[in-house]
């Protein structure tokens, strides 16, 4: 017996022992730096976006920022007090003024003005927008993606073609969004002439997000039992009967989780509608168009895209933070909003069609 | 003989089949509703079976035994076209004619098909759906949706199955909340439910306990009257209480087809008495 040998109970660690500590050590460090970075992105947001979205005044909501269009914000100086305020309220207190001024026959005050722009009013144009591109894109790219995925799962034959499309798609996957946002511009802008639209918008984010929700309609359709199939066909179902009734149902829920990252995706992509959907600005709102046609055919402010126009104005101050940080944070809440009514969704789905 | 010498044996010293035997002779000769003739079965390049021949009787029980991977599915899926949906899988040769309609010529409604050869599956396959809704699955996608007419075949088949007293109370329950043996009675009725001439049954007690495995029995003793079934099972005992004639199978060929009694009781064949003694398999 060698004078080394170790006791069983022995609480001296061995050497695997410490290894294995420090394994789960380096896993724990690794878990919390990304704790710690989700934390402080989101932090960040909320404890920013909050003081623009929140007020400690009845109503609580800064309900100008969420119902109001973007304007410039104006600020000035005026018999020792400051004021900010946004264009249309500037120029009705300067018209007073004026009037005013008229009245007693005395020159026009002269009013230092520093404007920032977008720096007041709100982003509802901005929401709407981004919640009709991703109503239209979702819409198309599930249709399609889902119709293929079917195509692909159960009717193709399996064989080099289909494994040969199958990796196209996954490497779809992988283009940048700026390139999907390219071939947006050249194919739908320019060639089918659609101009900067939110049928050119809906189409390149669908075309974004289809190699994700066929992959994911696949897998989908790939976890529902083969004797589910098998016991269809054998009752004499067509093929599409089966899938209608014995397999769709029950794929269905998968499909959903997949798009819900997808909704979040094509909500938040600046990329690919910066050249074929939106608008840096626009006065009239989606619905407020001549000929119901004319709806598909118009460009849409968005929210990212609005994040981005806003941080890029340089110098940065400290009334343009307050509207990016706000945009940020509804952007937040509405993916979240979105995402929440998903997952209801196929939670109910989940609980009917469980097997 | 032993296992060992049983398997060097070739393919050609096996006996000839011998279903025209004119042994079976007896009082109760059902006409033939089933004929395979010199069926050969590839998927891709392996041949799965091998120069088949079998006529199966009307309204009998017919049971395939043999050793795994001997072509048993895989001869029971050609009977309705199950393996049409397997990409590989081609019948090469030879017919199966179902009442003298050669099932594989190319103008045969497979849903047709399918609909009269109905099947019941080794693992049992309810849907995820009521009671109910399982049975008269088959009937909505003929599209009947009168429901007296629903309800009236829901009855029936589910005491077709033996399994109306166990489940009348709850019809609108998942059938996934049955018990094993009751959900593989769930798929019998809802087999039965499209009235098919034919049942085909592969394995339909392997993942049942003994009692429900008893239960299933004698419902196929049962529903022979009514019925065509052939059944696949890995269970002598099965075979020999519940089939009329049995066809042993051994590497994709065909051995021997007989009366059960004469399988089991003295089989002309050397490898069928091993099998079926027990001695290898
Ligand atoms: N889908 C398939 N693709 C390729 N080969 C297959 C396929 N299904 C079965 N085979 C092969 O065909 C042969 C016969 O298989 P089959 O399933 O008919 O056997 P079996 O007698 O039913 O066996 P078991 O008793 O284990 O169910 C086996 O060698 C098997 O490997
Ligand atoms: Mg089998």
């Amino acid at each position: 017996m060698k004078s080394t040998e170790r006791h069983i109970y022995s609480l001296r660690p061995s050497f695997h022992r410490r290894v294995e500590g420090a394994v789960v050590w380096v896993l724990r460090i690794a878990t919390l730096i990304i704790l710690v970075a989700g934390l402080a992105v989101f932090g960040d947001i909320i404890f920013k976006g909050s003081r623009t979205v929140f007020q400690t005044s009845f109503p609580f909501v800064n309900v100008a920022f969420l119902t109001e269009a973007p304007k410039t914000l104006y600020v000035f100086e005026h018999e020792g007090a400051s004021f900010e305020m946004a264009d249309d309220d500037f120029r009705a207190f300067r018209t007073g003024l004026e009037e005013e001024a008229a009245a007693a026959g005395l020159p026009a005050p002269q009013l230092k003005t520093k404007s920032y722009v977008y720096s007041a009013g709100g982003v509802f144009p901005n929401i709407v927008g981004t919640i009709l591109l991703v109503m239209g894109s979702m819409t198309i790219a599930l249709s399609l993606g889902v119709a293929s995925a079917i195509y692909l799962n159960e009717y193709a034959k399996q064989g080099p073609v289909v494994r040969f499309i199958r990796l196209a798609i996954l490497n779809l996957a992988g283009v940048p969004s700026i390139v999907f946002g390219l071939f947006g511009f050249g194919m739908f802008v320019i060639y089918f002439g659609w101009n900067v639209s939110l049928l050119a918008g809906w189409f390149t984010l669908a075309f974004m997000v289809l190699p994700v929700v066929i992959t994911a309609s696949e897998e989908a359709l790939k976890a529902v039992p083969k004797g589910f199939r098998e016991g269809s066909l054998a009752l004499g179902a067509t093929k599409w009967q089966t899938i209608r009734k014995a397999v769709l149902p029950y794929a269905t829920p998968g499909i959903l989780t997949s798009s819900i990252l997808g909704i979040a995706r094509v909500a938040g992509e600046t990329a690919p509608i910066m050249f074929t959907a939106a608008y840096v600005v626009r006065d009239k709102l989606p619905w407020e168009v001549e000929r119901a046609i004319d709806f598909l055919f118009q460009g849409v402010m968005a929210l990212p895209y609005h994040i981005y126009v806003v941080s890029s104005k340089i110098p940065q101050n400290e009334y343009s933070e307050r509207v990016q940080y706000g945009t940020a944070f509804v952007f937040l809440g509405i993916v979240a909003i979105i995402a929440t009514t998903s997952i209801v969704l196929r939670n109910r789905l989940r609980s009917r069609y469980r097997w | 003989m032993s296992a060992h010498t049983l398997m060097e044996i070739t393919p050609t010293t096996f006996a000839p089949p011998i279903a025209d035997k004119p042994a079976q002779a007896d009082s109760e000769v059902h006409q033939t509703l089933i004929d395979i003739a010199n069926l050969d079965f590839f998927y891709g390049e392996t041949k799965a079976l091998h120069d088949i021949s079998l006529k199966i009787p009307e309204k009998e029980v017919t049971a395939f035994i043999g050793p795994s991977g001997c072509g048993k599915s895989t001869l029971l899926r050609c009977l309705n076209r199950m393996n049409d949906l397997i990409d590989i899988a081609r019948v090469d040769r030879g017919t199966i004619r179902i009442r003298d309609i050669d099932i594989y010529q190319p103008d045969v409604d497979v849903i047709e098909l399918r609909k009269r050869v109905g099947m019941v599956f080794q693992k049992s396959n309810p849907f995820p759906k009521s009671i109910y809704e399982n049975i008269t699955y088959g009937l909505r996608l003929q599209g009947v949706s009168a429901k007296s007419r629903l309800d009236e075949v829901v009855e029936r088949s589910l005491r077709g199955a033996a399994l109306w007293d166990e489940v009348k109370d709850r019809l609108h329950e998942s059938g996934l909340s049955l018990s094993g043996g009751q959900q593989q009675r769930l798929c019998i009725a809802r087999a039965i439910a499209v009235e098919p001439e034919i049942i085909l049954m592969d394995e339909p007690c392997s993942a049942l306990d003994p009692i429900a495995t008893a239960r299933v029995e004698e419902l196929i003793h049962e529903l022979k009257s009514k019925y065509t079934i052939v059944i696949v099972t890995h269970n002598m005992q099965q075979a020999a209480r519940c089939s009329d004639r049995t066809a042993f199978f051994y590497l994709g060929r065909l051995v021997e087809y007989a009366d059960t009694q004469t399988i089991f009781m003295k089989p002309s064949d050397a490898q069928t008495e091993a099998y079926v003694s027990g001695r290898f398999g």
